[in-house]
C-alpha cells in the first residue's frame, strides 16, 4: 500500500529525511517511533503530499505520490489530481484540527458532500453511523470546543473515515491529550485496525505499537535505524540508539 | 461557581464585608455635575431671549423632504461604496496571499496607491477624469474596441463619489481581510487539504468563515467611518446629507440647527449599524467563547449601585466581576 525507496526531503539546507526505505502491505498497521526531530512526522506528511519529497520514490497503492511518470520522466501533478489522491487517504492530526465553526456533524459531512459529491442524506446517515462507531452517538450538534480532547480526536477520526479512505495516517494522535483520555482514542484505533484498515501511525504509545502494530520502525536523524516486528524491536533492540530511546520511553 | 461543601453536602456561606470603592462615587459625582451642566445648556439656556440651540428649528427640519433625500443618498453611497470595498478588498487580499509574485505584487501596488493618496483627491480625480479620457473603449488591447463609453456622461456625481470612496475603501478592506485570513490556524488548511478539498474551496468553506470573526469588527468600524466620509461628496455637489443641510442653511442662515439635524441623522444611522454589527458578530462567533454577548455597561452600573450581597460564595482567587448576585 505504501512503498518508500530512498525518500529524501529537506527544508532549506536542513535534510530531514535522508533516504527512507519501507513498505506497508494492505491491511497492515505500521508504527513509527523516534525522538522529536527524527523526521517521522515529515515522512507521514509526505505520504499525502502535504510535503513534497526531493529524492527517491514514494508510492501509495502503486501510484507515485505527487508525480506522474511517463517515458522515464516525472511530471508534477496538478492541484486537482493531488486533491483527488488526498481524498483517498485519511489523516488524523496531533491537534485534531476540527473546523471550529462547524458542528460535529457538519465537520464530518463537509468533505463527503463537497469533495465526493455524496447526497446530503447519505452523508448524514454515514456520519451518524461513524459517530456511533467512535462512541459519540448523539453529539451531532455540539461544537468541537464543547468536547474534550479525546472526544475531539475521535470526531477527527470519524471525519477522516467518512471519505472511505484506503489508508489512514495518524500523526501522534494522542500526544496532545490528557493521560486519562488517551485510552479512548487508542481503543477506536484498535477497532479500526481489527476491521482491516491499513494504518500508518506515528506514535509514542509503545503499548499500542506492541499490541496492534504489524511493523515497527525506529527513526532517528532522518533515517530508519531499526525495523521489524514490534515485539522483537521493543524487547530486543539491536542498535544502541534504539536501546537508548526505548530505555527513556518505556 | 460551586460553593464549598462539607461532607454532609451542605454549603457553608462566607460572611464578609465587601471592599468599599469610595473613589468610584467621587468620580461618578463629578461626571454627574458635568452632565447636568450639559443638559442645562442644551435644553434651557437662551441667547437674546431665544433658545440657544433652537430645538424648534431642528425639529422643523429633521424630517424635511430635502433632508430625507440626503439621508437616502448617504445610505445609498455608504452601502454601495462598502460593497465595492468588501468585494474588491477580499479579492485583493486573496491576490496578495497568492504564490504568484506578479498577482501578489499587483495587489500590493494597488493598496500602496489607493492608501497613499487622500480620498478627497481620488473623488476629484474620478470626477474630472473625462478631461483626459473623454471616451473609453473596451476591446482588444491596443486594437479595435467594441464598446465605447462616453465618459463625460458616464462619470456623474454619484459614479465619481462611488469610485472615489469604493476603490479607496477596497485598499483598506484588503488589509483587514488579509489580517483575518492569516489569523486562521494553518492546521485548518492542512486538515481540509488532507480531506481532498481544493484551494478555492478551502478558502470559501473553511478559512474565510473563521476569518470573519477577525474581519467583522474592523469592517463595522470602516462602515461607520464610510458613513461619515460620504459627506466628502458635498465637494462635487452631490446632495447627500451634509450638502442637503448646507443648501438649506445657505438660504436661511440657521447654520447650527441644520448641522445638528445632520448630526442627529448620522448618529441614528450609526446606531443601526452598531446593532447590525452585534448580530453579525454573534452569527460568526458560533463555536467560540466570543459567541456569547458581553455584559453591558448598564448592567455593570446596576451591579455597582445595588449593594453586593453580604453572602459571597467562596472563590478566593476570582475577581468581583465573576460573582453572580
Amino acid at each position: 500500500m505504501v512503498r518508500a525507496a530512498g525518500v529524501r526531503k529537506r527544508f532549506g539546507l536542513n535534510e530531514v529525511l535522508r533516504g527512507i526505505d519501507l513498505e506497508v502491505q494492505r491491511g497492515e498497521v505500521m508504527c513509527v517511533i523516534g525522538p522529536s526531530g527524527s523526521g517521522k512526522t515529515t515522512l507521514l506528511r509526505c505520504i499525502n503530499h502535504l510535503e513534497q519529497i526531493h529524492g527517491g520514490r514514494l508510492e501509495v497503492d502503486g501510484q507515485l505520490v505527487g508525480y506522474r511518470e511517463r517515458d522515464g520522466k516525472l511530471y508534477e501533478l496538478r492541484e486537482r489530481e493531488v486533491a483527488r489522491n488526498r481524498a483517498q487517504i485519511g489523516m488524523v492530526f496531533q491537534h485534531f484540527n476540527l473546523f471550529p465553526h462547524m458542528t460535529v456533524l457538519e465537520n464530518i459531512i463537509e468533505a463527503p458532500i463537497r469533495v465526493k459529491g455524496l447526497p446530503k442524506e447519505q452523508a448524514v446517515e454515514k456520519a451518524r453511523q461513524l459517530l456511533g462507531q467512535v462512541g459519540l452517538a448523539g453529539r451531532e450538534d455540539t461544537y468541537p470546543r464543547q468536547l474534550s480532547g479525546g472526544q475531539q480526536q475521535r470526531v477527527a477520526i470519524a471525519r477522516a473515515l467518512a471519505m472511505d479512505p484506503k489508508l489512514m495516517l495518524f500523526d501522534e494522535p494522542t500526544s496532545a491529550l490528557d493521560p486519562e483520555l488517551v485510552g479512548e482514542v487508542l481503543a477506536v484505533m484498535r477497532d479500526l485496525a481489527k476491521s482491516g484498515m491499513t494504518m500508518f501511525v506515528v506514535t509514542h504509545e509503545m503499548g499500542f505499537a506492541r499490541e496492534v502494530g504489524d511493523q515497527l520502525v525506529f527513526m532517528d536523524g532522518g533515517v530508519v535505524v531499526e525495523s521489524g516486528a514490534p515485539r522483537d524491536v521493543i524487547a530486543n533492540p539491536q542498535h544502541e540508539r534504539t536501546k537508548a530511546f526505548l530505555s527513556k520511553v518505556l | 461557581m460551586t460553593s464549598p461543601q462539607d461532607e454532609a453536602g451542605t454549603a457553608i456561606p462566607i460572611k464578609a464585608v465587601p471592599v468599599r470603592h469610595p473613589w468610584r462615587w467621587v468620580v461618578g459625582a463629578i461626571i454627574a455635575v458635568f452632565a447636568a451642566m450639559l443638559v442645562h445648556t442644551l435644553a434651557f439656556s437662551t441667547l437674546g431671549g431665544k433658545s440657544r440651540w433652537q430645538w424648534g428649528v431642528i425639529g422643523h427640519y429633521l424630517f424635511a423632504t430635502p433632508i430625507l433625500h440626503g439621508v437616502e443618498r448617504t445610505i445609498l453611497l455608504t452601502v454601495l461604496a462598502m460593497l465595492i470595498g468588501v468585494v474588491l478588498g477580499t479579492s485583493l487580499a486573496v491576490m496578495r496571499l497568492s504564490p504568484n509574485p506578479i498577482v501578489s505584487g499587483a495587489s500590493a501596488l494597488y493598496i500602496w496607491f489607493f492608501r497613499g493618496t487622500p480620498v478627497l483627491l481620488q473623488i476629484f480625480f474620478w470626477y474630472y477624469i473625462a478631461a483626459i479620457y473623454p471616451k473609453l473603449s473596451i476591446g482588444i488591447p491596443f486594437g479595435p474596441g467594441f464598446v465605447h463609453i462616453d465618459m463625460t456622461n458616464f462619470i456623474g456625481k454619484l459614479t465619481a463619489a462611488l469610485l472615489g470612496l469604493g476603490l479607496n475603501e477596497a485598499a483598506y478592506m484588503a488589509e483587514i481581510v488579509r489580517a483575518g485570513i492569516i489569523s486562521v490556524d494553518e492546521g485548518q488548511t492542512e486538515a481540509a487539504a488532507a480531506l481532498g478539498m481544493r484551494r478555492i474551496m478551502i478558502m470559501r468553506r473553511i478559512v474565510l468563515p473563521q476569518a470573519m470573526r477577525v474581519i467583522i469588527p474592523p469592517t463595522g468600524n470602516e462602515t461607520i467611518s464610510m458613513l461619515k466620509t460620504t459627506s466628502l461628496a458635498f465637494t462635487i455637489a452631490y446632495t447627500e446629507l451634509l450638502y442637503s443641510a448646507q443648501l438649506i442653511y445657505a438660504n436661511n442662515y440657521k447654520t447650527i440647527p441644520l448641522l445638528v439635524v445632520a448630526a442627529l441623522w448620522y448618529l441614528a444611522i450609526t446606531s443601526v449599524l452598531y446593532v447590525g454589527q452585534y448580530f453579525l458578530e454573534r452569527r460568526y462567533g458560533r463555536g467560540t467563547v466570543f459567541g456569547q454577548p458581553n455584559e453591558t455597561a448598564l448592567r455593570r452600573f446596576w451591579r455597582m449601585v445595588s449593594r453586593p450581597p453580604s453572602h459571597i460564595s467562596a472563590a478566593p482567587l476570582s475577581t468581583g466581576s465573576e460573582h453572580e448576585p
